[in-house]
């Protein structure tokens, strides 16, 4: 039994012994200059165990009496994941090293907060979902506040945690009651408790438990952390930030939703519609007035999380598919956004600012162009891989009977376009007086950048087969 | 060639890749090679399409030329084209060579230039090819983003709001198309167009919010879609951004925005409002052609008193396109007829019209009505040409603005005579704002010192009109040359739209009974 059971969880085994290992290594001999190799054999093993997941998991096995699951849907996310973490540590490499921010905690904290991750989405049971949100938040809280001697950096880490903390307290009050009414922390023991209409103490612990996922997935009105988390902590920390916690916390919402209260969906269903259209209309006004490039995209990651919720809004195994395809799509744009983000400098140090694009398509008109490419995507205008991300979730909801968010849906996305497109007029439309960014080489940069845009566009043909995927990943999920 | 219109449609696509990719620098010659390039792209799609013209049979009136693929999500990439949607390909295929032409001047970041322009040419094929609703959106979507480019970076003095107008307003108008295709999607189980075309949307009326909806599902999915084509037409009161877009945009810019772009809303009528809610557009129809009269005759108006000429023109299309959505909404053959050779007509006039403002524009920088006068002393070929266009647009006989319009008139007498009077008043009313616009730019005498030196229009501008000139004559002497391609179409969808209203009628009044 036992055997078995480690088998099942040797990715999350590996990672940590990895870890483990690599800190014992580094405090006792080279320190930082290991970092560097660290990163990229971190990487490296991301990809490794990335394909590994995907390649050699088959049909659904548990773990530990079912408290740990490993799933088609828990492998889809921790596929997505890895690989998105590994994206974001490259990335950060050049960015790291110019500013002198490159330890060898750094790559470490990542993984870790990464084995957080792959056990949130693997949760059978709510002690593994606290235990393994807590390690993923708490190895965030430390990067967010890695530039040590920035104010803003370490006040990003203090806010991160307070309101990290409180809604992990929210959480786990929810968790408490739940458990003190169903009789037991495991999913499968709750959706049993839940067969029948779910009494009100239940209910209290699923509303609990929901307002401290949407703390975690920096839905409205529980967002209030994002911009400023995203704007002080170092540019590669945000860039982690919008991509792999994000999966790691929808999936994690999506679990619970489906494998503990999966017979209550009218319960939460109106509760995760409202935070989705509430995200989706914040995300999109909000943004209208930011000048900082970080905090437009904190608000941008607001609404698109909206419309990931209004997939998990659905309540049906086509939304979850929705949901995961749109997480997907969102985090390879993420990804190729934040490449360009890192890759603003003026005299070696980085800006932030818009307005610092100011014609920037005539200094480089292919890295301009890649940029207007995943800036329309954002916005989901078609034909790139963004607008196919919001059709499947507008399906999800019409078929479900939410037409009212469908509309909801399409009119915030219309509001946000207009930020978008201020980012594209200041590229495309300015004069030419103004500041100018440097050139920056980094091949790294371009290459994660160019090869985001042309995945959104190239992925129109057949979204490069996760449709199949994602499916069954959902199915595996509702049933 | 069983993938004719696919190959049409990429060309340009294909041409715009090769010089993102390939073409570097942006010395004369690279200007040069990138407009050359251009040029050579649209006359290869020009000649194919030719192919399908030729290879087309109006007496047929399914899809032809189809291809088909499986695409994602249980969609298909489908193209074909049908009587109705031929001649708007060839429209395109026709005015691009010629958009290319007339923006040889241009010197300012050529290449992306003509980038934006070819890739609109795709979108634009693809608009009219597309027969599944998904693919279609996306055509129709996409093609806000390089004509948002090319108002945003070679526009006037006010082209950023102006180009943000557009899109957003646009983009407004079509996401609730958006939701109404996923509507039909989910009760049809198909985004097949021709298959939608035979399939039955709900009529039961329902309430909303305690307000009867007469029709029912298929009056909101009506709705729904009119909100994206009335922007797009434009339809008065939602053309508020077409005279800022096309004040702002380059002489390029607004030729193929009156001319191709907003053929896209009629032809979205004529494709899906109508064969696919026919009770939907029968009640409604009332309130378009209302509508359009008043559009007629409101803009006509606004144009009399308009200082910009290119603004004057802009509201003399919105008139214009109110024929079209009159013709339309008639459900009778000569309406149908008269729109869609409106329509056709209407690219080659205000395409022209807009040319003739670039060309005085272009030697003088404004447009203002007043900074002209008396242009007949120095440019004889110049007035020659604008007094075609003008009286074109005006609809004198024996030109095809004639034809369109009168067909239309025609249509609407048989429903509604009053409307019919409104719009014919709207007749006079173009005469008077576009006859006055001529006397004031080219009659009388040379006074304006600036305007001593201006010159004639060199040969290559005498080419970019001679074919606009050509078509305008020859489809006004030989109407049938478009009637005969539309008509069996036009018939079939006539005959299709009544069966289903008469239908509907019986239903209603056996409930009544």
């Amino acid at each position: 039994m036992l055997s078995q059971d480690l088998t099942t969880i040797s990715p999350e085994i590996i990672l940590s012994l990895f870890a483990m290992g690599a800190l014992l290594l580094a405090v006792y001999t080279v320190k930082d200059k290991a970092a560097s190799l660290l990163v990229w054999i971190t990487s490296g093993l991301f990809v490794a165990l990335a394909f590994w997941i995907a390649t050699m998991g088959e049909g659904t096995t548990t773990a530990f009496s079912s408290m740990f699951v490993d799933d088609a849907f828990s492998r889809f996310a921790k596929v997505a994941i890895l690989l998105a973490a590994a994206a974001v540590l490259v990335m950060s490499q050049d960015y790291m090293v110019k500013r002198d921010l490159l330890r060898f905690e750094y790559p470490i904290l990542i993984m870790l907060s990464v084995v957080g991750m792959m056990m949130m989405v693997s949760a059978g049971d709510l002690m593994l979902l606290y235990m393994g949100l807590e390690l993923q938040s708490l190895a965030l809280y430390v990067v967010a506040s890695l530039r040590r001697d920035s104010v803003k950096s370490t006040e990003a880490g203090l806010k991160y945690f307070v309101l990290g903390a409180l809604s992990s307290g929210l959480l786990l009050y929810g968790a408490s009651l739940t458990y003190g009414f169903a009789g037991t922390t495991s999913f499968a023991g709750i959706i049993k408790a839940t067969d029948g209409g779910v009494s009100l103490g239940l209910l209290f612990g699923l509303v609990f438990m929901t307002t401290g996922f949407a703390f975690k997935v920096s839905a409205a009105p529980f967002h209030m952390w994002t911009p400023d988390v995203y704007e002080g902590s170092p540019t590669p920390v945000t860039a982690f930030l919008a991509t792999a916690p994000k999966i790691a916390a929808m999936v994690l919402f999506a679990r619970v939703m489906h494998d503990a209260f999966g017979k209550s969906v009218a319960d939460w269903q109106q509760i995760v519609a409202f935070l989705s259209v509430l995200s989706m209309f914040v995300g999109g006004i909000a943004a209208i007035g930011q000048t900082d490039i970080k905090r437009l995209m904190a608000y941008s990651s607001i609404a698109h999380m909206g419309f990931a919720l209004m997939g998990l809004a659905a309540g049906t195994a086509f939304g979850v598919q929705a949901m995961l395809i749109y997480l997907a799509i969102y985090v390879v744009m993420n990804i190729g956004t934040f490449a360009f983000i890192l890759s603003m400098e003026k005299d070696g140090m980085p800006v932030t600012n818009i307005a610092s694009l100011n014609m920037y398509s005539k200094r480089e008109p292919l890295k301009a162009l890649a940029m207007l490419v995943l800036l329309f995507s954002l916005a989901g205008v078609p034909p790139m891989l963004g607008f196919f991300g919001k059709f499947y979730v507008l399906r999800a909801a019409y078929e479900a009977g939410l037409g009212w968010l469908a509309v909801a849906g399409v009119v915030a996305s219309v509001i946000g376009a207009f930020y978008y497109l201020r980012v594209v007029f200041f590229m495309y439309f300015g004069s030419e007086q103004d500041i100018q960014l440097d050139r920056n080489g980094s091949p790294i940069l371009w290459g994660f950048l160019v090869a985001s845009a042309t995945v959104m566009i190239v992925g129109v043909v057949n979204l490069f087969g996760i449709e199949p995927l994602a499916e069954a990943a959902s199915l595996a999920l509702v049933n | 060639m069983d993938n004719l219109l696919s190959i049409t449609t990429f060309i340009p696509a294909l041409a715009a890749g090769i010089l993102a990719l390939f073409l570097r620098g942006d010395d004369e010659d690279a200007q040069r090679n990138a407009k050359w390039l251009a040029m050579a792209a649209t006359s290869m799609t020009l000649i194919v399409s030719l192919f399908i013209l030729f290879g087309f049979n109006a007496q047929d009136t399914s899809f032809q030329f189809v291809e088909e693929r499986t695409w994602i999500m249980g969609l298909n990439y489908k193209l074909g084209v049908d009587g109705i949607s031929i001649l708007f390909v060839m429209l395109t295929t026709f005015l691009m060579p010629i958009v290319i032409v007339s923006c040889w001047s241009v010197n300012i970041r050529v290449k992306e230039y003509m980038i934006a322009f070819l890739l609109l040419e795709t979108l634009m094929l693809g608009v009219f090819m597309a027969l599944d609703l998904v693919l279609f959106y996306l055509f129709f979507e996409a093609g806000l983003i390089p004509m948002f480019l090319i108002i945003g970076i070679w526009g006037g003095k006010n082209r950023i709001y102006a180009s943000f107008k557009f899109f957003l307003y646009t983009f407004l108008g079509s996401v609730l198309m958006l939701v109404a295709m996923i509507g039909m999607f989910s009760a049809a189980g198909t985004t097949d167009i021709p298959s939608l075309m035979g399939f039955q949307f709900g009529t039961d009326d329902f309430s909303i919010l305690g307000i009867q909806i007469v029709g029912g599902m298929q009056t909101l999915l009506w709705l729904a879609f009119f909100a994206s084509f009335a922007v797009k037409m434009p339809m008065w009161p939602f053309h508020t951004w077409l005279p800022d877009a096309h004040v702002q945009a380059p002489t390029a810019g607004s030729v193929v925005l009156a001319a191709i772009l907003l053929k896209m809303g009629g032809y979205g009528f004529l494709r899906f409002s109508l064969p696919m809610f026919p009770v939907g557009s029968d009640v409604m129809a009332p309130m378009v052609l209302w509508m359009s009269a008043i559009a007629i005759v409101y803009t006509s108006l606004v144009a009399l008193v308009q200082v910009d000429m290119k603004k004057l023109i802009a509201y003399s299309s919105v008139a214009h396109m109110g024929f079209v959505t009159m013709g339309i909404f008639t459900f009778n053959q000569q309406g149908l007829d008269g729109a869609i050779f409106q329509m056709i007509s209407h690219g080659f006039i205000s395409g022209a019209l807009f040319l003739c403002v670039g060309v005085i524009y272009d030697r003088m920088h404004t447009r203002e009505i007043d900074a002209y006068g008396g242009l007949v002393n120095r440019m004889p070929a110049y007035a020659m040409i604008f007094m075609f266009f003008t009286m074109a647009n005006v609809g004198l006989p024996g030109t095809s603005g004639f034809v369109g319009e009168f067909l239309t008139l025609v249509g609407v007498f048989q429903v509604n005579t009053w409307i019919a009077a409104v719009a014919t008043s709207g007749v006079i009313l173009s005469a008077a704002y576009a006859l006055w616009l001529y006397r004031r730019v080219v009659m009388g005498d040379l006074i304006k010192e600036s305007l001593k030196t201006i010159t004639d229009m060199t040969t290559r501008e005498r080419w970019v009109f001679t074919p606009l000139v050509i078509m305008t004559l020859l489809l006004g002497i030989y109407p049938a040359l478009v009637t005969d391609i539309i008509g069996p179409s036009v018939t079939a969808l006539v005959v299709h739209v009544e069966t289903a209203q008469a239908a509907y009628d019986v239903t209603t009044q056996m409930a009544q009974n």
